[in-house]
Order: C-alpha cells, then sequence, then structure tokens
C-alpha cells in the first residue's frame, strides 16, 4: 500500500482488499512513527473497521481511517488536551463532528498531540511531549494541532481534525506542507470540542489534497441544535471544486507581510499570486489599517475565555486530582500541578483582562477593536472576492527555540488570529519549499464562502505541484 | 503594570498555587505581555459597538422535552473520590 | 396614620424560585423531577460541565420569566443577555454559573403589600434567569466536617432570581412581601411552592441610613420574618454599645434563631461578569401579547372580583385568594347554587383554620377536589370534594345540621381515610339536628329536672340560662341548635 494516500485512494484500496487492511496499514504506520504525533492510537479501529466490512461499505466515508485532535471528545477513548489534568478522561459522549464521521463510516485511528489546551503555536506545551516536523524531526510541526498536521504529512492517517482559535489549524499545516481549512464560524457544531476560545474557534479539516478537505466538510458541517452558536448552511463543497479562476478579484493585504517576514515566505506567496493572475485572476494591494492590533485584540479576547472556560478543571468529577486541607486548597494544588506553565499563564493573564478594574481597559477594548478588524474585512471583502496572505511569516523553527519567550511565539499568529477575530474562512495550502520546509499560502474568504475558498485551493492545486511534496525524512 | 501582589490576588481568584519564586516568574512574564496589549490604547474606541459574536444570530432555543440522563455509574465513572452515588471532596474551608 | 419605621429599617429581598413546574433543566433536557431521585441520576454532559458540553436555552423557561415580569408590572428588555458569574465552589461544576448581569430579562415592577400602614408599594428593582448549582451534604457537622458529598441532580435547575428595592421597612412587610410574592408565583402555576428548596430569600438590612448586611440562603417565610427581627435587634445592640455595623453576610441559624457571620475568603470574589459566549442573545418582547392572553387574573384583581360577584368581605376575600387553588375551590362550590357567603365563611373560616391546624398545605385542585399534603411529611396526602363541600354547606344552610355538627364533620373528614359523604358521616354519628318535638322535649325535661338553675335565672341570674341550654345540648347529644334551644327555654320561662 502507499503510503500517502488520497481519500479517494483509500476508498479504492478499501474495495480492492477491506477496510480492516487499510486500517492495519495505518495502524502499521502509526508503530513505526518517530514523530510522536498520537497521544492515543485506538486500541477499537481494527474492531470499527471489520464492522465496516461486514456491514457493507455503506457511507460516503466507509472504513476511511482519520486521526482527531485530543480536544475533540471521542467516547469510550481518552481526552487529555495535550494536559495532565485531563489524564485518563474519557469523555461518556461523542462530539457532534465525531458522531457525523461515524454514521459516514469512518474510522477513529486515535487522537493527535496538540498544545496543551490548544494554547500554542508549536505543539511544545503539550504534556504528552513535543510533536516533531516529519519534514525535519527536529523542528516544531506547528500548532496547536501539531499533532493532526504532523500525522497526515507523515503517512499516518489519510486525513485528520484539528481546531482554529488563532491560526491552530493553518499554522501547522502550513509547517508541514499540508492542506489545512478554518471554516467560517459556525460552519462546524462545537458541541463536543473542549473550549478554549468559544467565540473564535472552529474545528477545521487537514489533509494532503483540498478534495479532502471538502470531502470532509461535507461530512461535518452543517446546523447542530446542540451547539448555540451553529449556523444552518447548507453548504454543498466537493461541488464547488472546479479548476477556475477566471474574473477572480484577489485582494493583497499589506499588513500581512510584515517587517519580520522570512525572504523565501515572501516570495512564494507572491509567486503563487502571480500564478493566479496567470490563471485568470487579477489583483490588488488593499490596505486594512487595524489589522496590527489584531493579535493583542485576539490574545486579550482569547485568554479571557479561556480563564473561564478552563475553571471547570478542579480535580473535583474527573482527572488528575492534588491534594489539599480542604477544597479550594486542593483545587489550587490540582492546577498548579495539573496545567503546564503557558496554560497557567494565560488563565492568570485571562482572569486579569476580565477583573475588576482591568475589564474596560483590556476585555472590553479589546472587543471594540474586534470591530474595528472585522470593518477591515467586511470592507475588504466587499471589494475583493478572496485574500492572500503567507499563512506563517516563517518556517517552522527549531524545538526549544522560541519556547521561553511567549511573546515572541504569540507573534507568529500574527497572520492568522485576525481571521478569527472576524470569523471568516481560511484555507492554507503549500505554495514551495524554503531550505526544505514548507511554505504557506493564506487564501481568505467572505463568511459562508468556503465554495470560493475551496475552489481557489483546488485550482492553485490543479496547476502547482507542491502538493504532491512529501517529507523525506519520513519517506 | 502587575505587582507581586496582582499576581498573588489573580492567583487567589483563578485558584492557581503560586509559590513565591513563580510569583516573581510570572510577574516578569505577564507584564511583557501586558506592556504588548497596551498598543490598543493607541486606538480611539469611544463610539465603537464591542464586537461580543461575529454572527448576529438571536433567539436560540430548545423545547421543554425531556431527555435521557447518563446513568450514576458513568457519571462517577471519571474519578475514584466517590462515595454513595455522590462526588466525594475534601471539607470546603 | 403613616408608619413612622422609628428605626430607619431598610429591607431589601433576593429571592431564587425554582421553575419545578417546567420539565427540563434551563440548559439541558435532564428532567427537573430530581427530589427524591438517587444522586447523580439526573445529569448530562451539560450540567455536569464535562469538557466540550454546551447550553442551549429553555424556551419555557424564558415564557415564565416574561409571565412573572408581567405579573409585577416589570419592563421586559427590547434585548437580553446571559452572563458567566466565575467562582470557584463544589457545586458549581463549570466554575461559573450561567446568570444575567446587566440586561436581566425583567425590569422596574412593583407588588403593593398590606403593610404596617395600609396598602405600601414594594419596587422590583430586576428579575433574571439563572441556574441552580449542585447539592452539598457535608459529612458530619458544617463546624467539623470530614469532607463533603456533592450530587449534581440539583445543577442547572432553572432559577428566576427577583431583587427588590429596600421598600420594607419591618420584618412583617418582608414576610408579607413574600407571601404575595409566593402566591402570585403560584397564580402563574410557574413553580411549585412545596417542593424543597423552591424559593431561597436572602435579605439585606440596616437601619438608621446605616450599613447594610446580608443574610443569606434562608428557606422559609417565617424564617425570614424572624432572621430579621434578630438581626434588626442585633445591629441596635452593636449601635447602642457604640460600635459600628460592619457590611458583612450573614447565615440565619434556623434552630438557635440567630444571624452569624459567615467571614469567608468569598467576600473578595471578583465575579469577572461577561457575556455567556455560548449563549445568543434574546429579542422577544414580541412574545408578549401572547403570553399576556395566557395569564390568569392575578390575586388583586380576583379579590375585587369575588367581594363584586360574591357579595363577600374583603377579610374573606383575602383569605380565598391567597391560594389560587382555594380561590378555584370557593368558585368551584358556588358554581353548585349554594350560598357564596355561607360558602366563604366556611371555607376561609373554618375549613382552612382545620387545615392550618393540621399543618395541611394545600397542594392542588383538578375541578372535582383539592388535594393537601402534609407541611413535614409529604407522604401524608389528603383531599376534599367540591362536591362534598356543597353537600354540607347546604345541609346547614337548610338547618338540618347545628354549626358545630358541620365543624365536626369537617373534621371527620379531614381526620380518616375512608371516603364518606358529609351525609354518610352526620348518619353514623346521628348528628342530623335534633327534630323540633326532640328538642321540646328535651327543654321540657332540662326545665324540670333543674329547679335551682331555673329559680336562678328567674332572680336575674343569666349565667343559669348557659347552663339550662347545655342540659339540652347533652340531651340531646349535640344536635339540637343551642339558639333555638335557648328562645324555647326562655319562652317557656318568661312566656
Amino acid at each position: 500500500m502507499a503510503k500517502w494516500m488520497s481519500v479517494a485512494q483509500v476508498k479504492e484500496k478499501i474495495k480492492e482488499s477491506s477496510a480492516e487492511e487499510v486500517t492495519a496499514h495505518y495502524l502499521e504506520t502509526i508503530g513505526k512513527s518517530k514523530i510522536n504525533g498520537y497521544i492515543t492510537v485506538s486500541d477499537k479501529a481494527l474492531e470499527q473497521a471489520k464492522r465496516i466490512d461486514s456491514e457493507g461499505h455503506n457511507g460516503p466515508l466507509a472504513g476511511v481511517p482519520i486521526a482527531i485532535k485530543d480536544n475533540i471528545s471521542v467516547a469510550g477513548l481518552p481526552n487529555s488536551c495535550g494536559s495532565k489534568i485531563l489524564e485518563r478522561y474519557v469523555p461518556p459522549f461523542n462530539a457532534h463532528v465525531i458522531e457525523k464521521l461515524l454514521e459516514a463510516g469512518a474510522v477513529i485511528l486515535g487522537k493527535t498531540n496538540m498544545d496543551e489546551f490548544a494554547m500554542g503555536s508549536s505543539t511544545e506545551t503539550s504534556y504528552y511531549g513535543p510533536t516533531a516536523n516529519p519534514w525535519d524531526l527536529e523542528r516544531v510541526p506547528g500548532g496547536s494541532s501539531g499533532g493532526s498536521a504532523a500525522v497526515v504529512a507523515a503517512g499516518e492517517a489519510p486525513f485528520s481534525l484539528g481546531s482554529d482559535t488563532g491560526g491552530s489549524v493553518r499554522c501547522p499545516a502550513a509547517f508541514c506542507g499540508v492542506v489545512g481549512l478554518k471554516p467560517t464560524y459556525g460552519a462546524v457544531s462545537r458541541h463536543g470540542v473542549v473550549a478554549y476560545a468559544n467565540s473564535l474557534e472552529q474545528i477545521g479539516p487537514i489533509a494532503n489534497n483540498v478534495t479532502d478537505i471538502a470531502v470532509l466538510m461535507d461530512v461535518i458541517a452543517g446546523y447542530d441544535h446542540r451547539d448555540s452558536t451553529s449556523i444552518d448552511c447548507e453548504t454543498e463543497y466537493q461541488k464547488a471544486l472546479v479548476d477556475n479562476v477566471k474574473g477572480l478579484k484577489i485582494g493583497v493585504p499589506k499588513e500581512f507581510f510584515g517587517e519580520g517576514i522570512h525572504p523565501d515566505v515572501e516570495k512564494a506567496v507572491w509567486n503563487a499570486i502571480h500564478k493566479f493572475e496567470s490563471l485568470g485572476a487579477t489583483w490588488e494591494e488593499v490596505s486594512m489599517p487595524n489589522i496590527k492590533y489584531a493579535l493583542a485584540s485576539y490574545y486579550i479576547i482569547a485568554m479571557s475565555e479561556a480563564s473561564s472556560n478552563l475553571a471547570r478543571f478542579d480535580g473535583t468529577r474527573y482527572g488528575f486530582r492534588g491534594s489539599g486541607e480542604n477544597w479550594h486548597m486542593m483545587v489550587s494544588k490540582t492546577r498548579a500541578e495539573g496545567f503546564g506553565t503557558e496554560v497557567k499563564r494565560r488563565i492568570l493573564l485571562g482572569t486579569y483582562a476580565l477583573s475588576a478594574g482591568y475589564h474596560d481597559k483590556y476585555y472590553l477594548k479589546a472587543l471594540k477593536v474586534r470591530t474595528l478588524v472585522k470593518q477591515d474585512f467586511d470592507s475588504a471583502l466587499s471589494k475583493f472576492d478572496v485574500l492572500m496572505a503567507p499563512t506563517m511569516p516563517n518556517p517552522a523553527f527549531k524545538i526549544g527555540e522560541k519556547i521561553e519567550d511567549p511573546l515572541s511565539l504569540y507573534l507568529s499568529d500574527i497572520n492568522t488570529c485576525p481571521i478569527n477575530l472576524a470569523g471568516v474562512p481560511s484555507i492554507s495550502v503549500p505554495c514551495g519549499l524554503t531550505d526544505g520546509l514548507p511554505i504557506g499560502l493564506q487564501i481568505i474568504g467572505r463568511p459562508f464562502d468556503e465554495p470560493t475558498v475551496l475552489r481557489v485551493a483546488y485550482t492553485f492545486e490543479q496547476n502547482t505541484d507542491y502538493h504532491t511534496k512529501r517529507p523525506p525524512e519520513v519517506a | 503594570m502587575i505587582t507581586k501582589e496582582d499576581v498573588e490576588h489573580i492567583g487567589w481568584l483563578a485558584r492557581i498555587d503560586i509559590s513565591e519564586q513563580e510569583t516573581v516568574e510570572y510577574m516578569e512574564k505577564l507584564n511583557s505581555v501586558l506592556g504588548y496589549f497596551g498598543q490598543l490604547d493607541e486606538l480611539r474606541t469611544e463610539d465603537v459597538a464591542p464586537t461580543y459574536h461575529v454572527a448576529e444570530i438571536y433567539n436560540v432555543f430548545r423545547e421543554d422535552v425531556v431527555e435521557k440522563s447518563i446513568p450514576q455509574e458513568v457519571v462517577l465513572s471519571n474519578t475514584e473520590h466517590k462515595q454513595d452515588g455522590a462526588f466525594r471532596v475534601p471539607k470546603i474551608g | 396614620m403613616v408608619y413612622e419605621n422609628p428605626d430607619g429599617v431598610k429591607i431589601g429581598l433576593e429571592i431564587h424560585i425554582q421553575l419545578n413546574k417546567l420539565k427540563t433543566k434551563m440548559f439541558c433536557g435532564c428532567s427537573t423531577d430530581y427530589h427524591n431521585a438517587a444522586p447523580n441520576t439526573h445529569t448530562c454532559p451539560v450540567c455536569l460541565g464535562l469538557p466540550g458540553a454546551l447550553p442551549v436555552l429553555n424556551k419555557k423557561a424564558v415564557e415564565a420569566a416574561i409571565k412573572v415580569g408581567l405579573a409585577l408590572e416589570g419592563k421586559i428588555a427590547e434585548e437580553t443577555q446571559f452572563h458567566r458569574k466565575n467562582y470557584f465552589y463544589p457545586d458549581l461544576p463549570k466554575g461559573f454559573q450561567i446568570t444575567q448581569y446587566d440586561f436581566p430579562i425583567v425590569s422596574r415592577g412593583k407588588i403593593v403589600i398590606e403593610g404596617e400602614d395600609g396598602e405600601h408599594t414594594v419596587g422590583i428593582t430586576r428579575a433574571h434567569m439563572e441556574e441552580d448549582p449542585g447539592k452539598l451534604v457535608h459529612i458530619g457537622s458544617i463546624e467539623k466536617s470530614k469532607g463533603v458529598l456533592i450530587d449534581y441532580n440539583r445543577s442547572g435547575i432553572p432559577l428566576i432570581e427577583t431583587v427588590t428595592e429596600p421598600d420594607m421597612r419591618s420584618p412583617k412587610e418582608a414576610r408579607r412581601f413574600l407571601d404575595k410574592f409566593r402566591n402570585i408565583l403560584e397564580y402563574l402555576d410557574v413553580f411549585d411552592g412545596n417542593l424543597e428548596g423552591a424559593m431561597r430569600v436572602d435579605a439585606n438590612v440596616s437601619i438608621y441610613g446605616g450599613t447594610r448586611v446580608e443574610i443569606k440562603n434562608i428557606s422559609s417565610h417565617k424564617g425570614v420574618e424572624r432572621a430579621l427581627l434578630y438581626e434588626i435587634m442585633r445591629q441596635k445592640n452593636v449601635i447602642r454599645r457604640g460600635g459600628k455595623v460592619v457590611q458583612e453576610t450573614r447565615h440565619f441559624d434556623e434552630g438557635r434563631g440567630v444571624t452569624l457571620s459567615m467571614r469567608t475568603k468569598e467576600e473578595a470574589e471578583d465575579y469577572r461578569y461577561f457575556r455567556e459566549p455560548d449563549l445568543m442573545p434574546m429579542r422577544v418582547t414580541d412574545w408578549i401579547p401572547a403570553i399576556k392572553e395566557t395569564l390568569p387574573e392575578l390575586p388583586d384583581a380576583k379579590r375585587s372580583r369575588f367581594m363584586e360577584q360574591y357579595g363577600i368581605t374583603d377579610m374573606h376575600a383575602r383569605s380565598l385568594t391567597s391560594k389560587i387553588m382555594l380561590a378555584d375551590f370557593y368558585e368551584g362550590v358556588c358554581a353548585e347554587g349554594v350560598d357564596p357567603k355561607l360558602a366563604a365563611t366556611w371555607t376561609a373560616d373554618v375549613f382552612l383554620g382545620e387545615l392550618n391546624y393540621r399543618d395541611l398545605a394545600i397542594s392542588s385542585y383538578d375541578g372535582e377536589k383539592i388535594g393537601f399534603i402534609h407541611a413535614k411529611d409529604p407522604r401524608i396526602k389528603k383531599s376534599f370534594k367540591v362536591s362534598d363541600m356543597v353537600e354540607l354547606v347546604n345541609l346547614f344552610d337548610e338547618g338540618k345540621i347545628s354549626d358545630r355538627a358541620a365543624v365536626e364533620v369537617i373534621r371527620t373528614m379531614l381526620d380518616t381515610t375512608e371516603e364518606k359523604t358529609p351525609s354518610q358521616i352526620i348518619e353514623e354519628k346521628g348528628l342530623f339536628k335534633a327534630e323540633d318535638d326532640l328538642v321540646t322535649k328535651a327543654v321540657a325535661e332540662a326545665i324540670a329536672e333543674n329547679e335551682a338553675a331555673v329559680q336562678d335565672y328567674l332572680g336575674g341570674t343569666e349565667k343559669s340560662l348557659n347552663f339550662l341550654v347545655g342540659q339540652v345540648m347533652k340531651k340531646t347529644k349535640g344536635t339540637a341548635d343551642a339558639k333555638t334551644a335557648r328562645e324555647l327555654i326562655i319562652k317557656e320561662l318568661k312566656g
């Protein structure tokens, strides 16, 4: 069996041999992994595959294996969120997207590594150790969905689900040379996803090609009455995959090409834009003056929401419990020992930003800046069909390089987090290599206009070969 | 900027036990991040409405119809600290 | 006569009521019928706060909140929103409570009560929706607790919190307010006040315009009155001794009747309210007309109508309308053609009195019978049929039984478990009013057998007449009509 297969190829193989064999192949690959991409490999995967074989291959994803980020609840499998505080916590329910995947016949291979509680851009804050980038085992895969992107890049799963709060699907997709989509806010149900920042995050599919992204979206997207922020949009994603960008109007926000950007990244992205031009699109520079404030606004909002969302982790009902002579002390010890340093920092900052006397200065201010950022997107997207920019200003950095300086790590989200503030859809596709490390092109669209975003990404893929490159380290 | 007392106070509000040494470390790192956040003061926002939700949806409800609860053993399955069907914790203090 | 309020007492109340008539919790589909259930059997990922679970709002809770708001003559907000109140406590599974903060669904209402000096208006600042936390049981006593057991069955139960202006000037007014408020809520049928934990009150009190003290979590109206009486006295004592009243939160010890300082670190809490990002705002003022249609006739309106329609006194009307089911029962009885004034006396004075004496709380009315539950032992249930009251009052009205006999019938029916009609009981106990000749015979015998008393009476001792009447009653085994017996004796002796 080939190491990297598209979903279509996987389905072919399942028809030729069996779901059980295909799943076994992936499990074997995982068994030889050098990247620490999985926290939990499911001991029920083979059983699931066998059952699909016996029931007949119904369902659009019958027998197709998938990896799931460890903050998306799969009933019966531990859900750690990369943290010690949720060690051995097993959810008694499936997230909405998991229900949809199981209905479609998918086989859950396991839960992938991530920055603790999705707080990070490098997967280095995981309690279970960092994940290595398949392109260079000494480098980070990006984060927080580093495991989900790395396993796809390494052929340890055909596709996966991650979550994107400030870039956590697009960043690792760019660093690992795969495709990752952050859907419009509300397009995919958050039921069952452990919340980091509720008003910013979405589950995002990660795959080796744009078609597989669309295949996944057709299964997981759509209204869920259990998520009050879920929007009823009936988009058909695969139908959008057409090789055509004639007349497409591309906006290039100059604020996304800031000072610290790597020259090869800039070159690769501009090459891509010119490629679109050669295919019949037009482009123009556009200014989004409030974007430079987006990072601060994003972090204040995210940390504030997180400080509240993570209050439930107190050792009382599940997870790790520290000791203390009374409940309050037990809780304080549990959280001190159970959370990693970055998580604690963000909880403290979020608590501070919401606290009496600072609420208006930080939290409320950040929400107002969010309005300005959103207005910039509304304005730019009224003139252009899509915006294009680098996903990450630099390629993957070395493990350990930035972890001691939180602020420098936060700054790497500079091109991705404004999109979360605005709630618009955005995809990262591979568009080149620098020194053997992948570069990601970000294509941003109007709310609920995933069809255009996917069409543009698909067209790029059909007319280039970046998506065919594979990491030599794990080949 | 954040003082040591501030760190202690928010440590209590957030129920995270912080040692003396950690207090100083947190103080430094938090201040560096807050320094960066300070750039938002450059923007005039008196007439700007905050965005709480990107999508303008209202009135999301469910009907008053009973759904099955989860069994007691499942509720308690993720902890060993239980007694007589209830969760057990130390006295509140 | 204006009440002078000599101690400058100002009382405000915060009342939490459970919408326990709703079938499901505020944000999830777990059943609200948890009272006799084993712990942690009415929970789900949402009300347990499991990671990844999301709240979805119960539409009926919003309707109930609007009903309450309209009944309080309050303003329903154009746009209303939930907030998070962040704090740590073992009964709070998410580490925050979903509640309402600066956009409550109801604001600016009022309730008029019988104050110290006549009608007195108590302003309602706001009423809002929120969720109940779970329940804690201390292992051992609160002071020497060895640990705590937590049951989350109650977590997520829908609550409405109502906050009043500090318009009550005495513990009595506070008590009257609570009685009236609860009465209105029962009329609205949004809650069953008989269930444990259905209504919880926090009271705020200050004297001489001084510092406010909060007394938390009082579970009965009587308790509120007692707590306030104690607290006002305590504050007066503090001031008399030259001290200052400290702003604090206190706890009411029902057993000892005293308030105790809570002195917990919770007072340093900063709730860091912010809008609940998982719930969308609501714009529901267009529901108002339809909900207004469903509003029942409220207590004050019903009282006025009763006085006009049935010609009964204000006191009777108040008594009858103090419980909606009693009012309905009364009207059920009147609908059968019974004299409404008589029905009022028998229902409001006698019947209600016998119920109170037996600690029976009215719990249901289905058009045919009114049901009661024992206030302390909910296993004891009784009922009383409309038809039986009709029969009884009519029998009395027709002069077939004396008032004493009628009272005995009611007592018998409330005390036995056998299903008997009044007529059957009257038969069995021989309570039918003595026939005229029986009474005449008894009068004659009483006079004949009690020469001394007769002479005393004729000599001017009125008391002896009572003695003679008593003798007649004895002879007729209580079935004679006392008034008639008296008149007959007088006629016999004085012509």
